[in-house]
């Protein structure tokens, strides 16, 4: 399909548009977030703790008087780039895998997809939580850890795709022409299966952020004093019955971005690859 | 259904299950921090730690520990708790009821609400409610169940004290143990009231929990059903004279089923990993609490076990949803 017709009939998606306006959104707050915050993130005010929502304070303050409205500014730039490189960290080993397995077959698919399966074996968030407990609990390591835990998604899909498209005669003819293996798969399978895989890796920033955060609110993610959503949500568990503002605006704000990527996810899916269409 | 198809997948099943116990086995020695160090604090003798580490078998090769541990496992001996002193296989078998009850329950409500709001949805296509109720699927599955179960302690247990904001069952009531689940316990002793109060302890978890599969479900289940809506079949069954209910219920519904089966196999296998969660929020005493709390105290034993039994959980649901897809799809039959 040609670019500027899927631009064009993006534009007429209803969800693709909200979910993109949403992230537009967001992606500006995290950009110039920090010049929006009223107040530092990091530092304490110790007489303001726990303040509920008023004019000084938007979504008053935490139990250490800093105020979650800056830090939940603060935050959507951790949870973009949490976002981001998870879904970066999936998505090349994933593919590469993919492509090898569906292209080579034989013993190298059964060998990748056997140890894909292996991953599988476990739910995803134990998966996770299991590798940061190996590389410790920092943000970084977060990030490593939700990337490793869904490269069996995309190594699937990606090997799903190359399966098919293997047996079309375009790729076939440039096996017989002489192409070299290398070529055929970066530079004419790849392309072709990219469709699935842009609208799994949109559906799977939100994934991301998700995972990301239940392990800032085990513990396991962001350490103190970072203005991570997870991290913060987990803070405000304690004083939730005095005070739930704590939990309740970070918590929102993850819904909202996760929001975001699964609306614009839909449309893209709905756009590219019609065959997957959500009626 | 051939034999053969289900051994192939049993010999499969079982290939995973040794990978998995590998895999889990050698994470484990990654974990930086010596168990022995840590249960006998930071200021142990090097003697008594030598000590523990022969009882543990720590001081032996990787090959030599993993082969003990694999013989054990065969004969059911999960290894002793490092932190608690009992038998592994106890404490899992415990926790792993009460996750099944929660994640029962969830089940129950995601399938209910998931499937109406998703038939109704596909009946009554472009309607307020089918706009409304796909909004709210929308919603769900982009909700972090973490925050949506705090939400619901501060306004359904601290605002409206409704419903109790943690634990199984209050205290002073008990329940005889048959078979683990406190509601059905409680019910078959006849203890009505106790029974009543369980079924609130797992309103708050179970309703939290079912969010994502009942959004999922009732996606599926919407788009499902528009395709078989469509169909010849059904229009033949409408020609018949045949109500509008028995053509939904019998000729739509039952053909749209299968890929809702799939989905609600995956469905349980979420469920397992969102148990971790809610079990964390609700102090609800399952496997999924166990496996964090036993992962921080490097409760080696403990955490090979339940990850285990996760894993052969998830295998199991997977192969029964495929046996479930053949035996609901005669022309899957053939080709199995």
């Amino acid at each position: 399909m040609p670019r500027l017709e899927i631009v064009s009939n993006l534009g007429r998606n209803r969800s693709a548009t909200v979910g993109l306006l949403i992230i537009a959104v967001v992606l500006l707050v995290a950009l110039i977030g920090p010049r929006l915050a009223p107040y530092d993130p990091l530092v304490p005010a110790p007489l303001d703790r726990l303040k509920g929502p008023g004019p000084v304070h938007y979504f008053g303050t935490d139990s250490l008087g800093r105020d979650i409205f800056s830090r939940v500014l603060y935050g959507t730039r951790i949870s973009l780039v949490i976002g981001l490189i998870s879904v970066a960290i999936s998505l090349a080993p994933g593919t590469l895998l993919g492509l090898l397995s569906g292209y080579f077959g034989g013993w190298v698919d059964s060998l990748i997809m056997r140890g894909m399966d292996m991953l599988l074996a476990f739910p995803a968030i134990l998966l996770a939580i299991f590798i940061t407990a190996i590389l410790g609990p920092s943000l970084p390591n977060t990030m490593i850890a939700v990337g490793i835990v869904y490269i069996p998604h995309y190594a699937r899909i990606v090997r799903s795709s190359v399966l098919s498209l293997k047996e079309q005669l375009f790729v076939q003819a440039i096996a017989h022409l002489g192409g070299t293996h290398a070529r055929i798969l970066g530079a004419h399978i790849l392309p072709n299966a990219l469709p699935p895989i842009i609208v799994y890796a949109t559906l799977g920033m939100g994934t991301a952020v998700l995972q990301a955060a239940a392990l800032g609110f085990l513990g396991l993610g962001a350490q103190p004093p970072q203005p991570e959503w997870g991290a913060m949500l987990s803070e405000g568990r304690q004083y939730i019955q005095l005070a739930p503002h704590v939990a309740a605006f970070p918590g929102a704000a993850i819904l909202l971005l996760v929001l975001g990527f699964n609306l614009f996810g839909d449309g893209l899916r709905d756009v590219l690859d019609p065959s997957l269409r959500s009626r | 259904m051939p034999l053969s198809y289900i051994s192939r997948r049993l010999f499969h099943l079982l290939l995973i299950l040794l990978g998995v116990s590998v895999l889990v086995f050698l994470m484990l020695r990654m974990i930086p921090g010596d168990p022995a160090q840590l249960l006998l604090g930071e200021y142990a003798r090097p003697e008594e730690l030598a000590r523990l580490r022969t009882q543990l078998g720590l001081d032996r090769s990787y090959p030599i520990q993993y082969g003990i541990y694999l013989q054990s496992i065969l004969r059911g001996d999960f290894g002793t708790s490092v932190r608690t002193g009992a038998p592994v296989v106890d404490e899992i078998g415990v926790r792993l009821l009460a996750t099944i009850e929660l994640s029962l329950a969830a089940m129950f409500i995601a399938t209910l609400l998931g499937i109406v709001a998703g038939v109704i949805s596909a009946v009554k296509q472009y309607s307020v409610f089918d706009y409304g109720s796909m909004f709210l699927a929308l919603i769900g599955v982009s909700m972090p169940i973490f925050w949506l179960g705090l939400m619901l302690i501060y306004l359904l247990a601290v605002k409206f004290p409704i419903l109790p904001m943690m634990g199984r069952i209050s205290m002073g009531l008990e329940a005889p143990a048959v078979t683990g689940l406190v509601v059905v316990d409680t019910l078959i002793a006849g203890q009505l009231g106790a029974c009543g109060d369980a079924l609130r302890h797992l309103l708050l978890p179970a309703c939290t929990l079912a969010t994502i599969p009942m959004a999922i479900v009732a996606r599926i289940t919407r788009s499902s059903m528009l395709e078989v809506l469509n169909q010849d079949y059904v229009r033949t069954a409408r020609a018949k004279g045949l109500g509008e209910a028995v053509v939904i219920l019998r000729h739509a519904l039952r053909n749209a089923f299968l890929p809702v089966v799939t989905v609600l196999g995956l469905n349980l296998g979420l469920l397992l990993g969102g148990a971790v969660l809610t079990e964390t929020i609700f102090s609800w005493p399952g496997l999924g609490r166990y496996v964090v709390d036993s992962l921080m105290g490097r409760d080696y034993a403990a955490v090979q076990g339940c990850i285990l039994i996760f894993a052969v959980l998830m295998a199991l649901i997977n192969l029964i949803v495929d046996l479930l897809y053949v035996l609901l799809d005669p022309r899957i039959r053939v080709h199995a």
